[in-house]
Formats: C-alpha cells, structure tokens, sequence
C-alpha cells in the first residue's frame, strides 16, 4: 500500500504530470525533457527519479543516451482509482481558496 | 499530512461525498460560488450566465487557444440560501454522461475557518465510476495543452 500512495504522490505534482504527458507521445533524454521546462535540469531530473522510482517511468538505452517512456501499465492501475478525481477538486479548491484570501486582503 | 480535500465513494453506490476545510470565513466562500468571475477564476472556465436564486440556471463554457469550444456544462438551481446552501443540477454537453444532482452545503467552523460538503447523485452506479475516472485523462491533456503554450512561445 505505501507503494501505491507514492504514485499518487508523484501524479500530484503539476510538472510530473506535464513529464509524464510529454514522454507519453515519444521516449525522450532526460535533457530533450528538460528543454520543455523553465525549471533547471536538475530540477527536472529529480521528478524524472521521483516518476522512476515510483515505476511510472521506464527507461532503455539507445548508445549512450537513455531514454524514459511511459509505462503504460502503471498509469493504468493509476488511472483506475478515484484519487486523480481528488486530486481535480483538491485543486480547484486551492484555486478558489488563494483567490478568497488576496480578495479579503485587498478589501 | 492528512489531504484538505476529502471524497467518499462507497463501492455500489450512485453518489459520492466531496468535503473540504477552507481557511476562509464561511461569507467569502460562499462568494466564491456566487461572483461569475470569480467562479471564472478557480474553475477555469467561462461563465456565461450564473442565476443565484431558485428556478435559475447557469452555463459555463471553456475555449482552448484556438477558440474551440473544449467543456460545455449548465444546471438548474434548486435551492439557494445565501451562506447555507446551494442545490442545483450538473450537466456536461455533448457527453455521455446523464445530469447529476448537487447538494452544496456551506458551514462556518470558526470565524476564519469554514467547510465545503458537496453531496452528488448520479444515474447509476456505472456511470459515477466513468465520471471519476474522466479527470485523469483530462488532467494529462491539460498539462499536455500548457506544454504546448509554453513551447509556441519560445518558438
């Protein structure tokens, strides 16, 4: 079970999501993935280990670059609970909940 | 840490429970329900037109870059009493999902601390688990539509 609550961790940060998205079209080099980011390299390389650990991404060496893809049965499992629906509405709710507290602010 | 935004669907169950704490006095909550272009702000969408009184409707619509109409929703609102209540009607356009009732109950826990309870009722059974298997999907279109904001304009 603690496996399992790790990806959901890993599935909650914005820039992971937007990695796993990217990787999902195409196998990419840990540098091709950090190019699509302001974020620095570094910074990008420790989601892509986070995604790694949690065995949603996978990786194959092509000479002597490694390559991360997707891997699709992990992100199905993922896909098949109610967390990312959480996850939507957790959101939303600290969207509504930032803008409430600028709004009594500037009142 | 315990998550703020909590959901309780039961196995073989046509409804769900979503609650949350809000570290905000229960009135501006409850405006943030009320206000269209606030509503605009935290849901991420147009609102076209939001009735706040019993027998009103509303429709909220959302663009992509393009202009192309992406989500099309609208209700009816059932019930309406200021900083209590909200019960209305839930009704994405063009999808296979049927309408959906909600009871929106607003509570005030301390004078800066208030909470959210958002009672849905689905057609069936099969159709709530479709619904809460949707925004997956959706969330890694989305982050996949802001990459490609970002990229075309580095281009």
């Amino acid at each position: 079970m603690e496996i399992r609550r790790d990806v959901f961790q890993a599935i909650a940060d914005p820039t992971r999501r937007a990695i796993l998205s990217l990787v999902a079209i195409q196998a990419m080099t840990p540098g091709t993935i950090a190019e699509n980011f302001d974020s620095s390299r570094q910074t990008i390389s420790k989601h892509i280990q986070i995604l790694s650990e949690c065995e949603l991404l996978e990786q194959s060496q092509k000479g002597r670059e490694i390559y991360y893809h997707i891997n699709a049965k992990k992100m199905k499992e993922v896909a098949d609970f109610i967390e990312p629906f959480r996850q939507m509405w957790d959101d939303r709710f600290n969207k509504l909940e930032a803008i409430m507290k600028n709004y009594k602010t500037k009142k | 840490m315990e998550p703020k935004t909590k959901i309780s669907a039961e196995d073989d169950k046509q409804e769900i429970v979503i609650t949350r704490e809000f570290d905000l006095p229960l009135e501006l909550l409850f405006k943030a329900y009320v206000e269209p272009e606030i509503v605009e702000q935290w849901m991420g969408t147009k609102v076209l037109k939001l009735e706040n009184k019993v027998h009103g409707g509303y429709q909220f619509e959302t663009s992509d870059n393009s202009g192309n109409i992406v989500f099309q929703a609208n209700g009816v609102i059932h019930e309406f009493v200021d900083n209590q209540k909200i019960t209305r009607t839930f009704e994405m356009e063009n999808s296979p999902f049927a309408v959906q009732l909600e009871f929106l109950e607003f509570e005030s826990i301390t004078e800066e601390t208030s909470k959210l309870k958002m009672h849905i009722i689905y057609k069936s059974v099969e159709l709530r688990d479709q619904m809460l298997k949707l925004p997956f999907a959706q969330g890694i279109n989305k982050a996949h539509n802001r990459i490609q904001e970002i990229v075309s304009k580095i281009k």
